[in-house]
């Protein structure tokens, strides 16, 4: 299949990808991409990162069949890949300690990162303790409200978290501050970008990191079903946890790969962080992709409940596989989003992450379509830990325990 | 045919000193008072000007030019306005050209805003996002509307990506003095003298200094080494730190003229 085949020539994907970045950045962005490469073949590395996954992250990840949150999907056999098992509650750990052994490799001592709903951060912290590396976290002043709790785990860990100030005080500007950081210490700092967006060799190199949650998770829903998934399900927001379930699954024609974008107010009130689903094509952050954009280029600011998927871009390789037509792309609204985060919650124990919530969501409809037939594997992205207080408030729980219970 | 900015060179080079490029953002301090602004760069004795396209992302720029940036995009500033302010600039009689992140270009249309740059009589366009290996279309476009494509290089540019580079670039060199954003510095980095020297092993293109120049003593320690001194932040700075435009207007006249004795050595 000639048009299934991901075109990486220097970095690209199809149109995609590339690097639109300072050339200050240059000759740092060589260097990773050589120590990416270098590491890939490396056998010793691989090793150590094997390693690291058994017994630091906890992997494999399980495979946990939703017998009763099935109902609410159609009916159809729904698998989660436990992502949310994960020392540090996300997949987010797989690509961080991967980026800092590299860091290691490359001699450098200091790592940066930007994070929205502060799981990056804290998966960045974490990294940067176990291997004694300096550790500086950017986060949108908006965001170190809304998710109070991760910036004191993260300062716990040792990082410094430096709220910023500028634009929306989301994640983009977060990862404005970054660069900004990035291009004037790049001699010993290596930047611990978070997702599959950024100048190449970020979206490969993080994909690479990602992917072995879809490995995994093929061999184990083979295992237990005896045959392929219909439908790979994964929440998108620059979409590191998608590419990351999806990327085993291309070559596999059969099955639908469908990512789950934050369609916040819903997509028409152009309140929504649907990249692909509401976006065009265009620059931000390094590569070119889908971007929430207005007539002059100037990015839009996106909204979500879902702190984690606030953001106006998307990974290069989700533009090029939602262009070919090899994935499928929705918008989950807030409300649906929350319903299902309840549903999965009271219906299986497992109180998922928002962004999460709205993989489930989409699960839910795609389930409804397909009938009992259908067997669905959707990435269990995150723990809901970090969300409670953003859910109560939503759901109307008071949080000093005494009040009269919500819905 | 020579665009106004590579005679602009020509003449510096023969009087043997340097150009004084000022920058503003369009749309600064309002749309209208960025023209009061370009005409005070050519009341001051500028030699050429550059007109910020105001982005939503700066990732090269520092606190005072992303305030700028901000405040510019509040008073609704689009390509147009950025348009408008360069023929502004062409028809003071100064050599003048767009400098943008890359995303508005594309957005714009890259034909289409090469052949808009060229129809207002601008020289070029500077876009320090645009990497060489993403240049096919608008070297294409620029050479197809004799503009001058002008690329920033850094400290950290190898000696072999400096030939890359500067073969494809037109009008003149950014040579980028520092590692780090735009802002005034109290010292011009030592490295920058040693950057435009490696540019001068590999290029006879004009190589003009910019990123953290803002007195007349560092203009004058730059023109020592190079053809053009780029400042913008300074400018910019003394806008917003003015009680009134009036008096901001003559800070920022009062700089260029100080400046531009500076690129003379004086």
């Amino acid at each position: 299949m000639s048009t299934l085949q991901i075109s990486e020539i220097v970095g690209h994907f199809g149109p995609y990808g590339g690097r639109f970045v300072p050339e200050a950045l240059i000759a740092a962005l060589e260097e990773l991409d050589a120590a990416h490469q270098a590491a890939a073949k490396d056998p010793e590395f691989q090793k150590e990162l094997a390693e690291l996954h058994r017994t630091y992250t906890g992997r494999p990840s399980i495979l946990t069949e939703a017998l009763r949150f099935s109902q609410y999907a159609g009916g159809a056999r729904i698998l989660l890949k436990r992502e949310d098992l994960n020392h540090t509650g996300s997949h987010k750990i797989n690509n961080v300690l991967g980026q800092a052994l590299l860091t290691k490799r490359m001699g450098k001592k200091r790592i940066i990162a930007e994070t929205g709903a502060g799981q990056h951060g804290v998966a960045s912290a974490t990294a940067a303790a176990l291997m004694g590396l300096e550790c500086v976290v950017y986060m949108g002043e908006e965001d170190t409200r809304r998710q109070a709790l991760n910036v004191a785990r993260m300062k716990l860990l040792g990082a410094q978290v430096i709220p910023v100030t500028s634009g929306s005080r989301t994640l983009k500007d977060a990862i404005n501050e970054a660069m900004r950081d990035w291009v004037t210490n790049v001699e010993d700092t290596h930047y611990l970008l978070g997702t599959v967006a950024g100048p190449h060799p970020f979206p490969t190199m993080v994909r690479d990191f990602h992917k072995i949650i879809g490995e995994e998770a093929r061999e184990q829903v083979l295992q237990l079903t005896g045959r392929l998934p219909d439908a790979v399900l994964a929440c998108v927001g620059g979409g590191s946890n998608a590419i990351g379930i999806f990327h085993r699954f291309i070559s596999d024609e059969g099955v639908r790969l469908i990512g789950l974008e934050a369609g916040g107010d819903g997509v028409e009130t152009g309140r929504h962080a649907a990249t692909i689903t509401g976006g065009s094509p265009g620059v931000l952050h390094g590569t070119r992709s889908y971007v929430l954009q207005d007539e002059n280029g100037q990015t839009v600011e996106s909204h979500s409940i879902s702190a984690g998927l606030d953001y106006p871009g998307v990974g290069p390789e989700h533009a090029y596989l939602h262009d070919i037509g090899r994935a499928e792309y929705r918008a989950i609204t807030d409300k649906e989003a929350m319903e299902a985060f309840s549903i999965l919650s009271k219906s299986e124990g497992i109180i998922p992450a928002i962004e999460t919530a709205h993989a489930l969501a989409g699960a839910m409809k795609v389930g409804k379509e397909l009938g009992p037939d259908a067997i669905l594997l959707i990435n269990l992205s995150g723990r809901g830990d970090k969300d409670v207080q953003t859910a109560a408030e939503y759901f109307g729980i008071p949080l000093d325990g005494n009040a009269p219970a919500g819905k | 045919m020579s665009t106004p900015l590579e005679e602009l060179f020509v003449k510096t080079r023969a009087e043997k000193r340097a150009a004084l490029v000022a920058y503003i953002p369009a749309g600064f301090p309002t749309i209208k008072d960025c023209h009061r602004v370009i005409q005070a760069f050519v009341d001051g004795g500028v030699d050429a000007i550059e007109i910020g396209f105001p982005y939503s992302d700066p990732v090269m720029d520092g606190p005072t030019i992303q305030e700028a940036a901000v405040k510019s995009l509040e008073n609704g500033t689009g390509a147009q306005d950025v348009l408008d302010a360069l023929e502004v600039a062409v028809n003071a009689g100064v050599p003048s050209l767009v400098m943008t992140y890359w995303n508005p270009i594309e957005k714009y249309g890259v034909e289409k805003f090469a052949s808009a740059i060229a129809a207002r009589g601008g020289s070029g366009v500077i876009h320090p996002d645009l990497t060489i290996e993403e240049s096919a279309g608008w070297l294409a476009a620029t050479d197809h509307s004799q503009i001058n494509p002008v690329y920033v290089v850094a400290l950290s540019t190898s000696d072999k990506r400096l030939a890359q580079v500067t073969a494809n670039c037109g009008g003149f060199v950014y040579a980028a003095s520092l590692m780090g954003v735009t802002g005034a510095r109290a010292s011009v980095s030592s490295g920058a003298e040693d950057l435009v020297s490696r540019i001068r092993a590999v290029s006879d293109l004009p190589v003009s200094v910019g990123l953290g120049v803002s007195t007349r003593e560092q203009a004058r320690e730059v023109a020592a080494y190079a053809d053009g001194v780029i400042v913008g932040s300074a400018f910019v700075k003394a806008i917003l730190d003015a009680p009134s435009l009036e008096e901001g207007i003559s800070a920022v006249t009062h700089l260029v003229r100080e400046l531009a004795l500076g690129v003379r050595g004086q």
